[in-house]
């Protein structure tokens, strides 16, 4: 990875973004949704660790003699993004499974039409399938 | 090359209809990344990225599509004006990318300023020679309690949306697929060894890549493993939910409490040379403090969502 | 002495890779599900084995080669139970096997 054109993991990185925004944006599945968004988060990751290295550097763990150390400074934010990454997923995918209970089906299309539905009639609020309280 | 692995499979993530085989794929896509984050230099980040990533989230997406369904619809617009979206943002990010510093440069303004100072002062003040474990726990320690808040939130949201239930499923001495001796047997010795490694990481973290996060999940590990082999009866037995909720508060409280304790010291909070009478190894007692803290939480927390997600019945 | 050593850890790297080289197009070429699940866990568990043995002879006596050693022991004990618990579920699910002449076998046995 060190020896080739300087450019070309920000480049890798960009591309990466770009699939995991497209997921976003155009599958209409919501758990798939999710699994691109934490594509997305990953090669930001790749990014911010690709920012923080030094040439012929060694791991920041002080050890004999060694004298060039990669900063560690990214390495902490990206811990720390990480965890928390996989905390919202978590979170995510629980709102995917009460969608699915109320809804009946994870797809976006068959959630807007119901939604649209549900607006459309002049009676009461269209939940139909409330799941019992835990 | 590792980058032209990730692009391929993203690729895959985006063409692949069955959801099964997109989760084992970002599954792969998260190890590949940990490789190349050793290949980097940054071994702690690997190292949570391949518990993290590869692991938690797998086991989690996978109760997900338990519950939601595993096959996905064929989409029904078309592919077109989202492309134009994607390559519009995806040309403007390498523009910006041109002014970037090249990978690896020493003289990059990232390199100045703040990161000389860790790497020389941080073995010196902090007294460990794990730099990213004193920037995290103690330079940036302010960052690392708000983010140990963020996952006992998360674990609250998820508590508050699912809630562990009690079912058919929970009752002790059923497993979902029937006597397993074999994997009975491996279990049971391999449970031990992950719980002793959890806590190598979680107190060796200053000398080595390791620290809270890590260890935490790790324990988390062990348990699910129990879980999935010996019936989910059995694990709440071993790991109560009621317990669960306790140790996630816990330890953001053990968190807090080192830096309320500076300051009823009279330091400002969470400065941990007000532990001890000599600053150094104050600073070892906070730090080995605040990294317990945060491996009670995320072991609690990630072990409560799993229960959530795993226990939930199915809807008809 | 030492090169006697290299040789000995150049030839293990370049077995483990040829069987993870294999393992992959077994992978891909084989018809069946529980033919795959052989193939994989059959070359995988002793192809890391011979790489992590290939990297440990290249290392002096220290903590590090212990670890290595480590996780040899780890992978030889997880990676069949890993197959074994693969293909008994793909049995419960209702998978099952196709025999030699095309047709699929009627009777699953259920032996652990």
């Amino acid at each position: 990875m060190s020896d080739l054109p300087g450019l070309y993991n920000y480049w890798v990185t960009v591309f990466l973004m770009m699939a995991g925004f497209y997921v976003v944006i155009s599958q209409g599945n919501l758990v798939k949704k999710l699994v691109g968004l934490s594509v997305f988060q990953t090669s930001v990751f790749i990014f911010y660790i690709s920012m923080g290295k030094v040439a012929g550097g060694h791991a920041p763990i002080l050890t004999e003699g060694v004298t060039v150390y990669s900063n560690p400074l990214p390495h902490v934010l990206i811990l720390t993004a990480i965890v928390v990454g996989v905390a919202t997923t978590a979170v995510g995918l629980a709102l995917v499974v009460r969608i699915r209970e109320a809804y009946g089906s994870v797809e976006e299309d068959d959630i807007q039409a119901l939604d649209n539905a549900a607006d459309t009639e002049p009676d009461g609020p269209a939940d139909s399938a409330e799941s019992p309280r835990p | 090359m590792l980058l032209a692995f990730l692009m391929s499979i993203a690729l895959a993530v985006i063409r692949v209809r069955d959801l099964f085989v997109v989760v084992m794929l970002s599954s792969v896509y998260s190890f590949m990344t940990a490789t190349l984050f050793m290949d980097l230099d940054a071994v702690d980040v690997a190292f949570t990225e391949a518990a993290v990533g590869a692991g938690v989230t797998g086991v989690l997406m996978l109760s997900t599509l338990r519950l939601t369904g595993r096959w996905e619809r064929r989409p029904s617009h078309g592919p077109l004006l989202p492309l134009i979206v994607v390559s519009i943002t995806g040309a403007a990010l390498i523009y910006g990318t041109l002014d970037a510093p090249l990978l690896g440069d020493p003289m990059a303004p990232v390199q100045q300023h703040v990161a000389p100072r860790y790497i020389e002062q941080g073995p010196v003040e902090v007294g460990m020679p794990n730099m990213v474990t004193a920037v995290l726990a103690s330079y940036r320690g302010f960052d690392t309690f708000g983010e140990t808040f963020v996952i006992f939130t998360a674990g609250i949201a998820v508590l508050l949306l699912l809630g562990i239930q009690e079912g058919p499923q929970t009752k002790p001495g059923r497993t979902a697929i029937g006597d397993q001796l074999v994997l009975r047997v491996v279990v049971k010795m391999v449970i031990p060894l992950i719980l002793l490694y959890g806590l190598y990481v979680q107190f060796h973290g200053d000398f080595g890549a390791g620290g809270g996060f890590q260890a935490g999940v790790i324990f988390a590990t062990a348990f699910v493993l129990y879980d999935l082999v010996f019936g989910e009866g059995d694990a709440r037995l071993v790991a109560p939910p009621s317990w669960l909720h306790r140790l996630g508060a816990l330890g953001v409280l053990i968190y807090g409490g080192v830096g309320l304790y500076s300051l009823f010291v009279g330091k400002p909070f969470l400065d941990y040379s007000a532990l001890s009478h000599d600053p150094v190894h104050g600073q070892h007692f906070g730090v080995l403090l605040v990294e317990l803290g945060v491996g009670i939480t995320v072991f609690s927390i990630v072990l409560a969502i799993f229960y959530a997600l795993s226990g939930r019945n199915k809807a008809t | 002495m030492m090169l006697l050593l290299e040789i000995l850890s150049g030839v293990c790297l370049l077995a483990g890779s040829f069987l993870c080289i294999t393992g992959g197009i077994g992978l891909l070429r084989l018809p069946d599900f529980f033919s795959r699940v052989h193939a994989a866990g059959l070359t995988e568990t002793l192809a890391a084995p011979l790489l992590l043995t290939g990297l440990m002879l290249q290392m002096p006596w220290s903590l590090e080669l212990l670890k290595v050693l480590f996780i040899l022991i780890l992978v030889m004990a997880t990676n069949p139970t890993a197959s074994h618990a693969m293909a008994k579920a793909a049995l419960h699910a209702g998978h099952e096997p196709k025999l030699g002449d095309g047709s699929e076998q009627g009777e699953t046995s259920s032996k652990a």
